[in-house]
């Protein structure tokens, strides 16, 4: 049991953890990415098996699950998120719905949550489901195949969904009057009482809860899909393409151009999603088509900062955690969601070894973190490791969306079930 | 299952007036389309007999063996539910056209669950190969089967749920039907996984049984909760049924409980009830352990038979015609039993009473004959036996395949014989088995299943991983499938995509592509279109949209999707011509940064490579014409004379006809081009000479 480790591997107590590799995007080869991704993979998923049992329940609710999200706390809320909405995809009839964890009263006697999710209410939904955001606590947006952009109300009184504003066709192609001339709006993004909507037409859209015409259109943003979205200010957005693109806009620049392009190295492999480091606005994280996570700063160069090989299918979601973005997950195609640690590498924690794999306190990290150099920039090979977890045994069918929040995870899967974990860290 | 099978039964397809007119149809992979015809209007057949074999023909049309006819579970429609005919509003009329689909139960929103959840457990189990011997792996399919079960009651729930709540009178009763269509299916499942699953032997056989039993005959529960609840409990009216049902089903702790009560309320019967008690309790039981054998088991059996004989002939019960046919019924009297029937419901709980009380040993190969007679008695040829009660009775006498045919025939799913087909095949019981077509009946019962699947517009993604279990045809039925998949946007267009590139199916992904590549062409989406044509290696589709820039370039004068083109990296060299659009962006670009000499050599190098198309070389010449037009030298000598043997190559190259009809703007571009080479040359003479001179 307290046999000597080499010191390399302190943190690592067998097939509980590894460590991921980094170099340089520059120097990185392909090849042996791979091999280095895939040998570790196989122990993550030992590890995940026992443990992701336990606290996960699960529903199936006989429609693909294309999009999840937890509701927004008030900002001085303590307990943890209990509601969530799902947007479904690929149905003959698709839908939103809003799901409650329950109550505490339905907390068993050990603190673990008994039940599974119940439906509060759900309402029908033209298209498939592309991509969906909370506006606030009571409005959700929802972008959709058909190019519509619709927000939706969820009346908490009386449990009920109703529309509350609709952009016909926000996305199109040539023809917007044409019958069937929408283009699937992919990504969707709030900053009440705004709203970014991206689109397979190149377009990105800037509208106003409130308003019924888009403030602003940018026609041809993109000559290729945009996937996916995100603020990186309030007046600068993010957004990713599937030639593996990343671009900066200046919302208040009046040209139509963005203000800076980053781009993957040579083979152009699409990025399906982004997102933003929530202190260090210099972050972003990246996932692609190859499953691959890349780490940008997008204060220096024009490539990422890091690859790192995760995924064997498309990596669909990528979420810092919202209050301690140590923490990371990603979701992907091929069934799998893993959680990216790198609290170990700021703080040395010698007890770590005794947790049993786990990271204990999560909230401790954050003051740390401030103050140093972030971990998810670091290239010091001493402290270049990261715990990694995939909190999903026996993977099949894509995991399509997760939404991270408190100590409360929520997933959507193509095998037509929703997850909930609603102890995290524990 | 040599034997052919009978004619097809003939399906009426609502709202098709047959007999007047012909049909015509045209079958799909996973539906057919039938319509009336006025063709040929004299002869031939002239009603269509719409039977399953959807299949069939697909399998023989498209796949390179298997037979026409025959399956393992009968042809034709098993019930008339397994198919939906759509569109049928249509009056007799030739202009409607019906979609006839194969299987509705896919359809039923609940069922979906079933689906899903089942489909991790079936991935499980083909992962879980051979993983464990022996004893350890039987363990584990007894395990396997019981999650389906357990999925299959988690459904059945639901779907009762669903039931109680629903208000509509039709949708209640069609809910209905699949609560009891589930719940069948979960009987036999669990005979099946006592049989042949976990095959237990003489003894615990008799005790797996009777908690089949108890598992499914549930109303008991209702009547002892009535009884209990009442003041009186010995006086119910109830009261005996209910220590009867417990005698019946074994539960003898229950039923003492209950006697406990009849003694304490009626102190006459104090007696007779503490000996029956003590029969009760001391009735031998099999063990499940090995911790007595089996003849010993037998004696002991023995010997309190011939204590209850004992009692019964002595006149103790006399007094009480309750008590004296329980004591009939321990002493396993057959008669005694049969009297019970309406308490039993049904004639395989029967046959489980009668084995508790007089053969609790009996072997499995045993079952047979015992479970025949019990049937004949109980039904004492008031009833002919309906499809369930063949189905258990195959299963008493252990013939697999004869369960397994009567459960296509019976149920409304291709699910249930999918399933169990396969779970019985791992447990290695199918494997000297083989059709006379296709491959084994696995493997054509997961096809069958996968296909219905495909057939729904959400479920397709579960189909997927069912073909890949099927070594033999799996993949050929994919890729047919997998290609008639819309895509209505470029997320289910990368799912489908991801699919094959896994599989190495090289021939779907570029036809996806190409799709895909047609549909942002359509829409102009120039950058999108070379994207999906790179991504499929297609080297002419490439060149098409790459001629599309150039012809924008040539009529607008500056490129569009510069952010694409400028990016294409090694993808560049996929055919010439993207080749040429990406060096000719950089020319320009060059240009753009001022960097002549070396914008000047590329421009040279695009034509004399011959990577510059032909009619391209005009445009090309002409934009050397600034560079030709600089202050200081640009082109050398050597160069110049290059540009010039390509201009009088280009004029040369036409025919004289072709030199008339050209128009005099081009002329003038000759004559400004040869003047400007010209001047050009004769500086770069001067400047080489001098050069050399110092």
């Amino acid at each position: 049991m307290a046999s000597p480790a080499p010191p390399g591997h302190a943190h690592c107590p067998a097939s509980l953890s590894l460590l991921a590799r980094r170099r340089r995007a520059a120097a990185a080869n392909q090849q042996r990415r791979r091999q280095a991704g895939g040998r570790s993979r196989r122990e993550v998923v030992v590890v995940a098996a026992a443990r992701a049992m336990e606290d996960v329940c699960a529903k199936f609710v006989s429609q693909k699950v294309s999009k999840a999200r937890w509701r927004p706390l008030p900002a001085a809320a303590l307990q943890p998120p209990d509601i969530f909405a799902t947007g479904s995809w690929d149905n003959e009839d698709n839908r939103i719905s809003i799901w409650s964890v329950g109550d505490l009263g339905s907390v068993g006697l050990n603190g673990e949550y008994q039940g599974e999710p119940q439906l509060l209410c759900d309402i029908r939904h033209s298209g498939d489901v592309m991509d969906m955001q909370f506006l606030d606590q009571e409005r959700v947006v929802v972008a959709s195949s058909t190019g519509n952009v619709t927000i939706f109300r969820h009346h908490q009184n009386n449990q009920t969904l109703s529309t509350n504003q609709r952009w016909e066709k926000a996305h199109y192609h040539v023809d917007r009057s044409a019958s069937c001339g929408g283009a699937a709006c992919t990504g969707v993004i709030c900053n009440n009482p705004e709203v970014v909507t991206v689109g397979e037409d190149g377009r990105i859209n800037l509208l106003r809860a409130d308003q019924k015409d888009a403030v602003r259109t940018i026609d041809n943003a993109d000559s290729s899909t945009l996937h996916a979205v995100t603020f990186l200010r309030t007046t600068e957005i993010l957004t990713v393409n599937s030639i593996g693109q990343l671009k900066i806009w200046d919302l208040r620049q009046q040209r139509n151009e963005p203000s800076q392009i980053f781009s993957l190295t040579g083979d152009r492999v699409p990025l399906h999603c982004v997102d933003r480091h929530p202190n260090q606005q210099h972050i972003v994280a990246t996932g692609g088509q190859d499953g691959m996570l890349s780490i940008w700063d997008i204060r220096q160069g024009t490539m990422p900062v890091s690859l790192l090989n995760a995924h064997e299918a498309e990596m669909w979601e990528v979420h810092f955690h919202p209050s301690n973005p140590d923490h990371l997950f990603t979701c992907s195609e091929d069934g799998s969601l893993w959680h990216w640690d790198t609290s170990t590498s700021v703080a040395e924690k010698p007890s770590f070894l005794h947790q049993g794999g786990r990271s204990t306190t999560y909230f401790s990290h954050n003051t740390i973190n401030q103050s140093l150099v972030s971990a998810w920039l670091s290239n010091d090979p001493t402290k270049d490791r990261m715990e990694i977890t995939n909190l999903i045994p026996n993977q099949t069918l894509s995991v399509n969306s997760l939404d991270i929040l408190g100590p409360c995870l929520v997933y959507g899967t193509d095998a037509e079930a929703i997850y909930v974990n609603r102890h995290l860290f524990a | 299952m040599e034997e052919l099978d009978a004619e097809p039964p003939l399906m009426v397809v609502p709202g098709v007036d047959s007999a007047a007119r012909q049909l015509c149809f045209e079958w799909g992979p996973a539906e057919m389309l039938v319509c009336e015809t006025l063709f040929g209007g004299r002869g031939g057949c002239r009603r269509a007999a719409v039977g399953r074999p959807l299949g069939d023909r697909w399998a023989g049309s498209a796949l390179p063996c298997p037979g026409q006819c025959g399956r393992p579970a009968g042809r034709g429609p098993p019930a008339p539910t397994r198919f939906l005919a759509g569109a049928g509003e249509g009056r007799p009329s030739s202009s409607c056209v019906f979609v006839v689909r194969k299987d509705q139960d896919i359809y039923v929103q609940t069922l979906r669950k079933l689906f899903n959840e089942s489909h991790g457990i079936f991935i499980g189990l083909q992962r879980s190969e051979e993983e464990f011997a022996g004893k350890s792996r039987k363990t584990q399919l007894v395990q396997v089967s019981k999650n389906y079960r357990s999925v299959i009651r988690a459904c059945m729930e639901d779907m009762h749920q669903a039931a109680v709540s629903a208000r509509d009178p039709a949708l209640h009763s069609q809910y209905s039907t699949q609560v009891s269509i589930l719940s069948a299916m979960e009987l036999i499942w669990n005979l099946c996984e006592i049989l042949f699953v976990e095959a237990a032997v003489a003894g615990p056989l008799l005790l797996r049984l009777l908690d089949w039993v108890r598992l499914h005959v549930c109303d008991v529960d209702n009547m002892v909760r009535e009884v209990l609840s009442s003041e009186n409990p010995s006086k119910h009216e109830l009261f005996w049924n209910v220590v009867d049902i417990f005698v019946l089903q074994g539960r003898m702790d229950e039923a003492r409980h209950l006697l406990s009560k009849e003694a304490s309320a009626n102190p006459t019967s104090v007696n007779m009830c503490r000996i029956l008690d003590d029969l009760m309790k001391k009735m031998p039981v099999p063990s499940l352990g090995n911790t007595q054998t089996l003849t010993e088991m037998e004696l002991k059996w023995q010997h309190w038979h011939e204590e209850c004989q004992r009692y019964l002939q002595d006149g103790t019960f006399a007094s009480n015609s309750h008590m004296e046919s329980i004591c009939k019924i321990l002493l396993g009297d057959e008669n005694a039993i049969l009297e019970k029937k309406e308490l039993m419901t049904t004639w395989y709980h029967f046959l489980v009473t009668r084995l508790l009380y007089s053969h609790p040993t009996v072997k499995p190969m045993e079952l047979r004959f015992y479970a025949q007679s019990s049937m004949d008695l109980f039904l004492g040829g008031e009833s002919s036996p309906e499809p369930l009660d063949t189905i258990l009775m195959a299963a008493f006498e252990f013939e697999m395949h004869q369960v397994i045919k009567e459960c296509s025939i019976a149920l409304s799913n291709w699910w249930f014989v999918a399933h169990l087909t396969d779970l019985l095949d791992h447990c290695k019981l199918l494997q000297s088995h083989n059709l006379y077509f296709g491959s084994n009946m696995r493997e054509f019962l997961l096809l069958e299943y996968a296909s219905g699947l495909f057939s729904h517009y959400s479920l397709w993604q579960l189909g997927v991983d069912y073909f890949d279990h099927c070594p033999e045809y799996g993949r050929v039925y994919l890729e047919l499938h997998i290609e008639r998949i819309p895509l209505n946007t470029e997320q289910k267009a990368l799912k489908v995509l991801r699919i094959c590139e896994q599989r190495q199916m090289h021939e779907q992904v570029r036809s996806i592509c190409k799709i895909m590549a047609m549909k942002a062409l359509r829409n102009n989406r120039l950058g999108s279109a070379l994207s999906w044509s790179i991504r499929a290696k297609d080297a002419a589709f490439a060149t098409l949209i790459s001629d599309r820039f150039l012809k924008d370039y040539c009529e607008k004068g500056c490129f569009s999707d510069l952010d694409l083109i400028d990016n294409l990296g090694p993808s560049m060299l996929l055919s010439d011509r993207l080749t040429f659009l990406g060096k000719y962006r950089e020319f320009h670009r060059l240009y753009g940064e001022k960097r002549f000499s070396e914008a000047a050599k590329l421009l040279l190098m695009l034509m004399t490579a011959h990577i510059a198309p032909c009619s391209f070389w005009m445009t090309l010449l002409t934009d050397a014409l600034p560079l030709l037009e600089q202050k200081e030298v640009i082109f050398s000598a050597e160069q110049t004379y290059e540009l010039m043997r390509c201009l009088e190559d280009l004029t040369a190259g036409k025919s004289d006809k072709q030199k008339f009809q050209d128009d005099d703007v081009e002329t003038m571009k000759v004559e400004m081009l040869r003047l400007a080479l010209a001047r050009n040359l004769a500086r770069v003479i001067v400047k080489e000479g001098t050069l050399e001179g110092s």
